[in-house]
């Protein structure tokens, strides 16, 4: 059996502070239960928990915001919201939905999955994912600060000058807006050097590159595109902090700027976002249709290696959304064209996951629906992107609900379900209970009528000519017939009604499942990957021992061997080959110790934000702070040292973890 | 287990060699400053980028031992630099920065 | 291209673990170093944005003073060269902390920190020399950016310098986990980074006029 040790409180730094050990002023944390082994954990499941527990949050204060902006054009002259409040709301939405939700569940997931996927016991850097999860928290909540001081940013999620500047934006919106995104950018960033080191080198033994699960192949291509497109945006922002804060003008055209300077700073990030977005659900599903289509994912390497071609040259793509910004006939024509490239590999991308399914001996489980619910709705979502690559019917659609439309297909039907999905899938692997399928068939379908509802209107909507980010649209202009507006704007209101009670039917199938939920069998869905090969939840140390890999798809293989005819067949059952690992479980594991270092350090970084925008003196006692956890951080060491274990470690077979 | 591993490669350079190198880099970035006392005519501006890109190199590959270490670092870090050189120069492109 | 050669690179790190046995990591390579490698790539992106931004208006200089105007070439050519040789004081400490020298790498890095402070008071002078000439912050597009591109570059070496000093006291209390001479490399490489960042930005910006 393994043993997993613990530090004790007692030692690591003697309690009576001599020079030499008062560097280390405060004792490190030891609980394993209650509040604080949540709040001082370098543990990635549990910090993948609070990423995912935190995203949901926000995903709920985004659709909020999402609501209000249908009801309010749900009729003409709507009364709902005024002109400012509209404009705070559909950007908070926006922001909230990219970088406070889907941005961090995917990193949630990540962070969870990761290095249960490789064989590895924690990631690279156990402290710095821990930073980086309070960072973003911080960061987040620092954004939407804004709204109880005088008003959230309001110039969309793009942010384009003039908007953003302090004629058309007066309130410290916009400056909560740049600084609270340049927080949750370190956190992205410092996740990024986090998970690309750890699933180069933190690999199982036989764990080659081409044996990884495809949702963590997915990952790595997501860390390396945020890794590079991190430090665009922060450019970006720090020019408009400067702009808003300091006087400068960088974007501001009567003192001779050039605005477009902000809009490509901004795509250069942006498209790769998108991306970044997407990607992690590709993943999701990838995973997802192999097992409930009892085959293997069709053709593995073209969809590793067409999620990489996606991720380099979605780098070449984005001034398609400068294409009415007068950027000149040679600029278009280039960009038109990469556009319509990258379009390439998603195709080969959706050819694969149908060619999974074909011919499988279908199971249609909730996370098989939201998967197949994937594949139908971001086709829809990429073939009117594919509309808006041809830059003359773009000039029509740009700035129309028609590209609402198309991002909405991509990011909801896409992204969002390929989420969902993974919920569904992974729920008893973090839990250890299964999400009520019934529910969730009832979930599912609300949210697939909901969403059609609420975006394919908008097509239409679009390409009658209503614009973007109007806080009203009037009887006069709405035309007639099929395509009044009144008609599919009502319905589209309609429509997000029905996709908030699917949302909220999820939120209920948690309750009830943490209420009264079936206990997960080990292995509920015969499942392929490494993650499953442990046990629900898995224990603090992951793996009792170590696997060696010697397959695509290695727990599959140590269940099911061919037969005479070539048929796989079942000879052991996941019970057997769990119980495989247990035997030759490590005796003395020491788990990366828990510290209260990276916590200090990512609240040191809202209050740097805060005393930027009202005082500088604040800034510098934010600086303190961060430095201040910077010695803490330096001067301890990452697993507390072996005597400092209980029992104190005598043997010399500790695995020490990170 | 990241702090155990010190894999004690040797960096194939004695200090001697860095005085080397160090001087190599003082000559070039005299070169350079002397570019802006001669005329170099159609040279000035190529000499200079080329000057700047070897210093560049020297730096990355010998103090940085880039040179003497695993291949995964190089691309990681020029596909950065690459990155950066390309997308920016094609926005700066779009600016007709250089026509 | 670019990915099957990178991917050859990883594959090839792979089985270089491989032939050395116990390795501790997949590749072989540790953590830090690769960590730190993949910082020093996002930084291209992070400085390649400021200095295309400044590259884009540095002509932009209103009723301000121009460029050629301001900058003092014998000046910066002294603090650029203080800067290329503080990478081999360095280099020089690295080296020493490898081979277990500690009075060497106190010294070389105490040396390294200094020259990095020289270079940074080089620059508060050089700024306000300029702010003296007229050329305050706000004065036009040429100085806001020119500000923020070498401010950022001066704030990156001043975290240099507080490293620096930091490690000589860690390691003097010999407070530093892990491995000392990892510890040091690390920061070296921030280091040499931070100087050919400043590498460019002194042709660039300065030698090549606007
Ligand atoms: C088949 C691949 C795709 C193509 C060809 C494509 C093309 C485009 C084009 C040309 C635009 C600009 C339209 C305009 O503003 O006039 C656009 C906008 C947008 N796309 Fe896509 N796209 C694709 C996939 C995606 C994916 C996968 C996502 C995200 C998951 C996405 C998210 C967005 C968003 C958010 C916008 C609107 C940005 C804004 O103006 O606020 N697209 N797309
Ligand atoms: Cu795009």
């Amino acid at each position: 059996m393994t043993n997993i040790e613990r530090p004790t409180s007692a030692s690591e730094v003697a309690a009576v502070a001599t020079p030499s050990t008062s560097l280390g002023a405060l004792k490190r944390p030891v609980a394993s239960t209650g509040w604080k082994s949540w709040l001082f954990t370098v543990d990635h499941k549990k910090l993948g928990i609070m990423y995912s527990a935190a995203a949901l949050f926000f995903f709920i204060v985004g659709g909020l915001e999402a609501v209000l902006i249908r009801l309010q054009l749900a009729a003409p002259n709507g009364k709902i919201l005024n002109a400012d409040l509209y404009n705070q709301m559909f950007t908070m939405h926006a922001t909230t939905m990219v970088f406070l939700f889907v941005m961090p569940m995917a990193a949630g997931l990540a962070n969870y999955f990761i290095p249960l996927q490789i064989g590895a016991r924690d990631v690279a850097f156990p402290r710095i994912n821990a930073f980086s999860f309070w960072a973003f928290l911080f960061g987040g909540i620092f954004l939407n600060l804004a709204w109880f001081l005088g008003g959230a940013a309001d110039g969309g999620w793009f942010m384009y000058a003039p908007n953003s500047g302090p004629v058309f934006s007066p309130s410290h919106g916009v400056d909560f807006w740049a600084l609270g995104l340049q927080i949750t950018g370190i956190a992205s960033l410092a996740g990024a050097v986090n998970l690309i080191t750890t699933v180069l080198n933190m690999r199982a033994p036989g764990m080659k590159l081409m044996r990884m699960p495809i949702f963590t192949w997915m990952q790595l291509v997501v860390q390396f595109l945020l890794l590079f497109a991190v430090p665009v945006i922060t450019v970006a922002l720090f020019l408009l902090s400067f702009q808003r804060n300091f006087g400068a003008t960088f974007f501001d055209v009567s003192a001779g700027a050039d605005p477009l300077l902000w809009q490509h700073l901004f795509w250069i990030f942006g498209h790769p976002e998108v991306y970044i977005l997407i990607l992690p659900s590709f993943g999701v599903i990838s995973e997802v249709l192999p097992v409930f289509s009892r085959k293997p994912l069709f053709g593995y390497p073209f969809v590793v290696f067409s999620g990489a071609a996606i991720g380099f040259v979605g780098w070449g793509v984005w001034a398609h959304h400068m294409f009415a910004s007068g950027l000149g006939p040679v600029s278009v024509a280039v960009f038109s064209i990469s556009t319509m490239a990258i379009a390439v590999p998603t195709g080969v991308k959706i050819v694969n996951w149908t060619m999974t399914i074909w011919g499988g001996k279908l199971q249609f489980t909730v996370a098989m629906k939201f998967a197949v619910g994937l594949i139908v709705l971001f086709t829809i979502g990429g073939l009117s992107g594919v509309t808006h690559s041809v830059a003359p019917s773009d000039t029509q659609q740009t700035d129309t609900y028609y590209i609402v439309a198309h991002f909405h297909y991509v990011l909801f039907g896409g992204a969002i379900f390929g989420l969902f999905s993974g919920f569904y899938y992974w729920w008893p692997k973090v839990f250890g209970k299964l999400l009520n399928e019934k529910l969730g068939t009832w979930n599912f379908w609300m949210m697939v009528i909901g969403m059609n509802m609420t975006f394919g209107p908008m097509h239409i909507l679009g390409l009658q000519g209503q614009p973007r980010r109007m806080y009203q649209w009037t009887e006069a202009r709405a035309g007639e017939g099929f395509f009044n507006f009144g008609f599919w704007n009502m319905f589209a209101s309609i429509g997000s009604l029905v996709l908030t009670t699917g949302v909220l039917l999820f939120l209920i199938n948690i309750v009830i499942t943490a209420r009264n939920g079936k206990v997960s069998p080990l292995d509920p869905w015969d499942a392929r990957s490494l993650e499953w090969m442990t046990t629900n939840p898995p224990k603090e140390h992951n793996f009792d021992s170590i696997p060696t890999i010697s397959h695509l798809d290695e727990f599959f293989h140590r269940k099911y061997e061919e037969d005479a005819n070539g048929q796989m067949v079942k000879v052991k059952t996941a019970e057997q080959v769990l119980k495989e690992l247990e035997d030759n479980a490590d005796a003395h594991i020491h788990m990366p110790s828990p510290s209260y270092w990276p916590i200090v350090l990512a609240a040191g970084l809202p209050v740097i934000a805060f005393g930027m925008i009202y005082s500088i003196p604040i800034a510098i006692f934010g600086g303190v702070i961060v430095l201040f956890g910077c010695y803490g951080w330096a001067i301890e060491p990452s697993t507390a040292p072996d005597d400092d274990f209980d029992p104190p470690a005598t043997t010399k077979d500790v695995v020490h973890v990170g | 287990m990241t702090t155990e591993i010190h894999t004690t490669t040797e960096h194939g350079m004695s200090n001697a060699g860095y005085v080397r190198i160090a001087a190599i880099l003082a000559a070039i970035t005299a070169l350079e400053v002397a570019t802006y006392y001669i005329d170099l005519g159609a040279l000035f501006l190529p000499s200079l980028l080329i000057m700047m890109a070897v210093k560049f190199y020297i730096v990355v590959s010998f103090f940085m031992h880039l040179r003497y270490e695993s291949k995964l670092f190089s691309w990681v870090f020029y596909a950065g630099l690459f990155l950066a050189m390309t997308v920016y120069g094609i926005f700066l492109a779009t600016f007709h920065f250089f026509s | 291209m670019w990915f099957t050669l990178a991917e050859h690179a990883v594959l090839t790190a792979d089985s270089h673990a491989d032939s050395h046995g116990g390795a501790h990591t997949s590749t072989g390579l540790s953590n830090n170093k690769l960590g730190m490698w993949l910082f020093l790539g996002s930084e291209c992106l992070l400085f390649g944005g400021l200095i295309s931004t400044y590259m884009l208006y540095r002509g932009r200089v209103g009723e301000g003073p121009r460029p050629s105007q301001v900058f003092d070439i014998p000046f910066t050519s002294v603090s650029s060269f203080v800067l290329l040789m503080s990478s081999l004081t360095m280099v020089l400490a690295v080296s020493a902390a490898h081979k277990g020298d500690d009075r060497n790498t106190y010294l070389w890095t105490t040396i390294t920190a200094l020259l990095g402070a020289t270079f940074v008071g080089g620059q508060v002078y050089e700024f306000t020399a300029f702010y003296n000439e007229g050329m305050g912050f706000t004065t036009s597009l040429f100085s806001s950016s020119f500000y923020v591109l070498t401010g950022f570059h001066g704030v990156h070496v001043t975290v240099g310098i507080i490293m620096l000093m930091s490690i000589v006291g860690i390691m003097k209390r010999s407070k530093v986990p892990g491995s000392k001479s990892e510890t040091v490399e690390m920061i070296g490489l921030y280091w040499h980074f931070v100087d050919v960042v400043w590498i460019i930005i002194f042709t660039l910006i300065y030698l090549i006029p606007a």
